[in-house]
């Protein structure tokens, strides 16, 4: 006989005649779940929410994305400070399509040679400079390949500031750990820190919910330039 | 307390209700989607800036210029070059398709050599020592002679370079491979006493009249014929094709004119008839500038009256007259002949009376006339100093019998080489080299053609893709692709002006692969004394560079070069014959053997039915094959699934009580096929018409196995006159499968 039979007083024969014949008495409420089971049960759906919970907020984000490093470290401060501006190695090119991530053709001239006591540099030119390989960056805003996107538009055009997408990363001494979603292959900063999906500044996710919430309040041509229709095909063509 | 069922419930309820609370279902739907909508596995080009190459194709020597789009290193789009003189813009699917020769599975990634039957993997200096050294042997024992080439073409920097090689080394067995242009040189050689190559102002003549020369379909240069038939129709000029199968070309025509294949000659001498009957012919230019008419042309001519014509062509006499009077009527006529793409010789009397045609009506190095161009003249080498050796060999003959007593006018005559190697009890050809052709897939006959690569001792290909000639060698020291390599393109193929065009590398080489040109300057050093000397050059790319001198920078910068002024020379300059002019008959032509149309080989109560092929722009002939985008393009009138259609007349179908689809057994003297019928109209009854360019045994999985080779169910036949190859089809039985 198990515990909670027990507790109920009730054998399992009487349990069995119970089911088998109709009982003379109306079956209410506190029939099966009496005081002594509710709160195992409600104990157990608890456990449910809880642990669900725990997975679904904590151990799922930790799961999902592989925390990968950059192969380089770089200080995006002190290189401000001796090269000038973003657009300085993040540039537009003679026909408008924007450079990116900077190749090392662009290193290159100061770095031929290892400048500084930085590991890191020493690094990056015996392994990539010295090697002629580029440097296979990880990059933390890549959209994916079905979102049609121009730097031009936005940033010559729409006269918009990097900071708006991108956030204070020129200002960041080191790069941060890029963590990489295990089933799409994108970075996490699409979707956001925030697993929620709350933000607080502009730059903190950048979903296709937050490119449609920016063109709709900056008022921006809601069809598309080559196709002239609507919604869906001014990102995808 | 006891785990059961409700309590597990309970759980996964309370369970459920969480998840429903945290973001884990909507973030998996999320990047699910993100994942399906971008497949990991669809190539994607890389991202980078976006650049352009200028350069000129070298996937056929039409000379096209192309602009090669780059997304950082990667080629992603060839288009044609605005503005170029050629094609001013426009390319064929061949070209458009290039990257493909980059990029596709077939490439052969580093030197090779066979052993025991399989290949592998040596060196380039281990492959060039190796070479060396057998070269070196058979040149000490007195058989430099049997060293022989093949090559694509004979004019530009590589195959200049392999003929002096050959030369220096002792061996006069340099092959060109057959094609139109054989007879067009011989023709314009034999009556204005230059060897010249042949260019044809179609875009400014007013009534082009081809005899049966796919002029949209790849004969000459594409991109000039196509720029120059669209500028023709816009110029309101006329187009009559003459042949017997309705090609896209006489679709495109205002007259497709059907007649007998092969008696297209006898056709041209019939116009020519009619025009010296009746007196049409262009009297300043034939008074003036031409001699022999009255010879034995006029012989000639009359014995080729319209009723005889009539009956030899099928053509009705009427027709031939009417045709004959519009011809010498027109402004700017110009007679054309070689048949689709022009990859047999043909008949060289065919070509003297369709050139003699022009003449007649004074269109001659004239605005919408045939024009003698001057062979290029940038290769300008220092002499060579030839050895005893070298000396001895270069007076051995031929080994194909070109320029013999037989064949005196004939220069390569390669379709002659598989007999005279399978008659010899040892092969006359010790080494053979392969360059920029496939011999063992594009020459006729072709299981000959095998046993006779078999039994040459040692077969180096140069080839930058496993074709069935590679695979029949010994030795591949594959060359870099047009698009990685420099590469002089020395003329546009039927285009009327002086032009040079450079191939630049858009990519860096993509795998252990060497420029031709620097195998050979490294193999003659190796070989030493007199050979290394005649090639004073560190490495191939300073050799063109050299060679072009002045020229090499525009070229860089434009990627070609061209004699836009150049208009043909006056009449009064342009023939170095004995008489200083355009000569109808005259000693050389006398010694011709007479015209008579050419019978295809077979029985004609075994065989009821003559195959034909016919080209078709979608599928390459040549040295390269298609690649799967054109196999792509294909019609399913060409080929479906792997299995290739021969055209049928609906009446010929119907004798052989044969429905649309039915697959049947095509059997010639060479061999025989599975191939499909289809029913058409635009066949003349009695015919079977067979595209070229399928029937691969080599290459991709696109192209290998699909269709039927024409050339392995046919066999060449010497013209009588000239020696080339002048088959142009093949008696041929249908049985059902």
């Amino acid at each position: 006989m198990s515990t909670d039979e027990k507790a109920n007083g009730v054998s399992a024969e009487a349990v069995d005649a119970h089911s088998l014949a109709p009982s003379s008495k109306p079956p209410g409420p506190d029939d099966d779940t009496g005081n002594g089971a509710a709160i195992p049960i409600v104990l157990f759906f608890a456990l449910g929410l809880i642990a669900s919970l725990i997975v679904g907020w904590v151990v799922f984000p930790k799961v999902l994305y592989s925390q990968k490093r950059q192969p380089v470290d770089f200080n995006h401060v002190l290189h401000n400070e001796e090269v000038g501006d973003c657009d300085s190695c993040h540039f537009f090119r003679e026909d408008g399509t924007f450079s990116g991530v900077p190749k090392l053709a662009q290193c290159i001239d100061c770095h031929e040679e290892v400048n500084g006591e930085d590991p890191e540099e020493a690094k990056f030119v015996n392994e990539y400079v010295a090697k002629a390989r580029e440097v296979p960056w990880l990059i933390y805003s890549r959209q994916p390949q079905n979102v049609y996107f121009s730097h031009a538009a936005h940033v010559i055009m729409g006269k918009m500031e990097c900071v708006t997408c991108h956030g204070h990363i020129g200002e960041s001494e080191s790069l941060k750990v890029y963590e990489e979603n295990r089933i799409s292959g994108y970075s996490r900063d699409i979707w956001g820190r925030n697993m929620a999906g709350f933000k607080r500044n502009t730059w903190d996710r950048m979903k296709m919910d937050d490119c449609s919430e920016c063109h709709v309040k900056e008022n921006v041509n809601q069809n598309s330039v080559q196709t002239h229709r609507g919604g869906c095909f001014v990102c995808h063509k | 307390m006891k785990v059961d069922r409700r309590s597990f419930l309970a759980f996964v309820l309370g369970g459920a209700a969480g998840t429903a609370l945290t973001p884990l279902p909507w973030k998996i739907t999320d990047d699910l989607a993100i994942w399906s909508q971008n497949w990991p596995w669809t190539p994607v080009p890389a991202k980078g800036e976006t650049s352009y190459v200028t350069s000129t194709c070298a996937l056929c020597p039409g000379g096209c210029g192309i602009s090669v789009k780059k997304v950082a290193e990667r080629v992603i789009k060839i288009a044609g070059l605005q503005g170029h003189p050629v094609n001013d813009g426009g390319l064929c699917i061949l070209g458009a398709a290039g990257a493909q020769f980059l990029y596709g599975p077939t490439r052969i990634q580093t030197p090779i050599k066979k052993i025991n039957g399989r290949w592998q993997k040596i060196s380039w200096n281990d492959a060039i020592t190796e070479l060396a050294a057998k070269l070196k042997e058979l040149r000490a024992n007195g058989s430099a002679h049997t060293v022989a080439c093949v090559s694509g073409t004979d004019r530009g920097t590589v195959p200049e370079l392999l003929n002096r090689f050959l030369t220096v080394y002792g061996s006069p067995n340099f092959f060109r491979t057959p094609s139109i242009w054989d007879s067009y040189e011989l023709a314009l050689y034999l009556t204005q006493g230059t060897r010249s190559m042949t260019g044809f102002d179609i875009e400014n003549a007013d009534f082009v009249l081809s005899f049966g020369s796919g002029l949209i379909e790849g004969w000459g240069s594409p991109g000039y014929m196509f720029r120059a038939k669209a500028m023709l129709r816009e110029n309101g000029g006329r187009m009559d094709q003459i042949e017997p199968r309705l090609s896209k070309t006489a679709a495109k025509s205002d007259h497709w004119i059907a007649i007998n294949p092969g008696t297209e000659g006898a056709l041209a001498f019939g116009l020519a008839h009619v025009i010296i009957k009746d007196k049409l012919y262009n009297r300043n230019f034939v008074d003036g500038f031409t001699t022999g008419l009255s010879g034995r042309f006029q012989g000639i001519i009359g014995g080729f009256p319209p009723e005889i014509v009539s009956k030899i062509t099928g053509i009705s006499a009427g027709t031939i007259v009417a045709l004959a009077k519009d011809f010498a009527s027109a402004r700017k006529p110009l007679a054309i002949c070689g048949q689709g793409q022009g990859h047999q010789p043909g008949n060289l009397q065919e070509f003297l009376a369709v050139h003699t045609l022009n003449a007649l009506v004074g269109n001659i190095n004239q605005p919408g006339g045939v024009w003698a161009i001057p062979e290029p003249d940038y290769i300008d080498w220092p002499e060579l100093e030839m050895d005893g050796v070298a000396s001895a060999g270069m007076q051995q003959q031929r080994v194909d019998g070109a320029g013999s007593n037989r064949y005196p006018n004939a220069r390569y005559l390669l379709h002659n080489l598989p007999q005279v190697i399978n008659a010899s009890k040892e092969s006359p050809v010790q080494v053979l080299f392969v360059a920029g052709a496939n011999p063992a897939y594009s020459l006729q006959d072709t299981e000959s053609v095998k046993k006779a690569f078999e039994k040459i001792p040692f077969v180096v290909s140069f080839s930058s893709y496993m074709d069935e000639t590679a695979e029949l060698a010994d030795m591949v020291l594959p060359n870099h692709v047009f698009l990685e390599r420099y590469e002089d393109v020395p003329a546009a193929t039927g285009f009327p002006k002086p032009f040079i065009g450079l191939a630049q590398p858009a990519v860096e080489p993509l795998y252990n692969t060497q420029y031709t040109g620097d195998v050979i300057i490294q193999l003659a050093k190796a070989l030493g004394h007199t050979i290394g000397a005649a090639f004073p050059w560190d490495d191939y790319v300073t050799c063109l560079e050299e060679t072009l001198g002045d020229k090499w920078d525009p070229l860089v910068e434009e990627g070609y070069w061209v004699d836009a002024e150049y208009s043909g020379m006056d009449w009064a300059d342009a023939f170095e014959t004995d008489s200083a002019k355009f000569e109808f008959s005259n000693s050389e032509i006398n010694m011709l053997a007479d015209y008579s149309p050419l019978k295809p080989e077979g029985d004609e109560i075994l065989y009821p039915l003559t195959l034909v092929p016919y080209d078709t722009m979608r599928l390459t002939c040549g040295y390269v094959g298609s690649p799967p985008f054109l196999i792509k393009s294909l019609e399913d009138t060409i080929l479906q699934g792997k299995e290739v259609l021969v055209e049928l007349n609906p009446e010929t179908a119907g004798q052989l009580g044969l429905a649309e689809g039915k697959v049947v057994n095509l059997t010639t003297l060479k061999g025989s096929a599975r191939v499909k019928v289809h029913l058409t109209n635009g066949i003349m009854p009695g015919l079977v018409a067979l595209p070229r360019g399928l029937g691969h045994t080599a290459y991709d999985r696109f192209l290998a196995g699909r269709g039927v080779n024409y050339n392995q169910l046919s066999g060449p036949i010497a013209d009588p006159a000239s020696g080339h190859n002048a088959a142009w089809g093949i008696q041929a039985k249908i049985t059902k499968a």
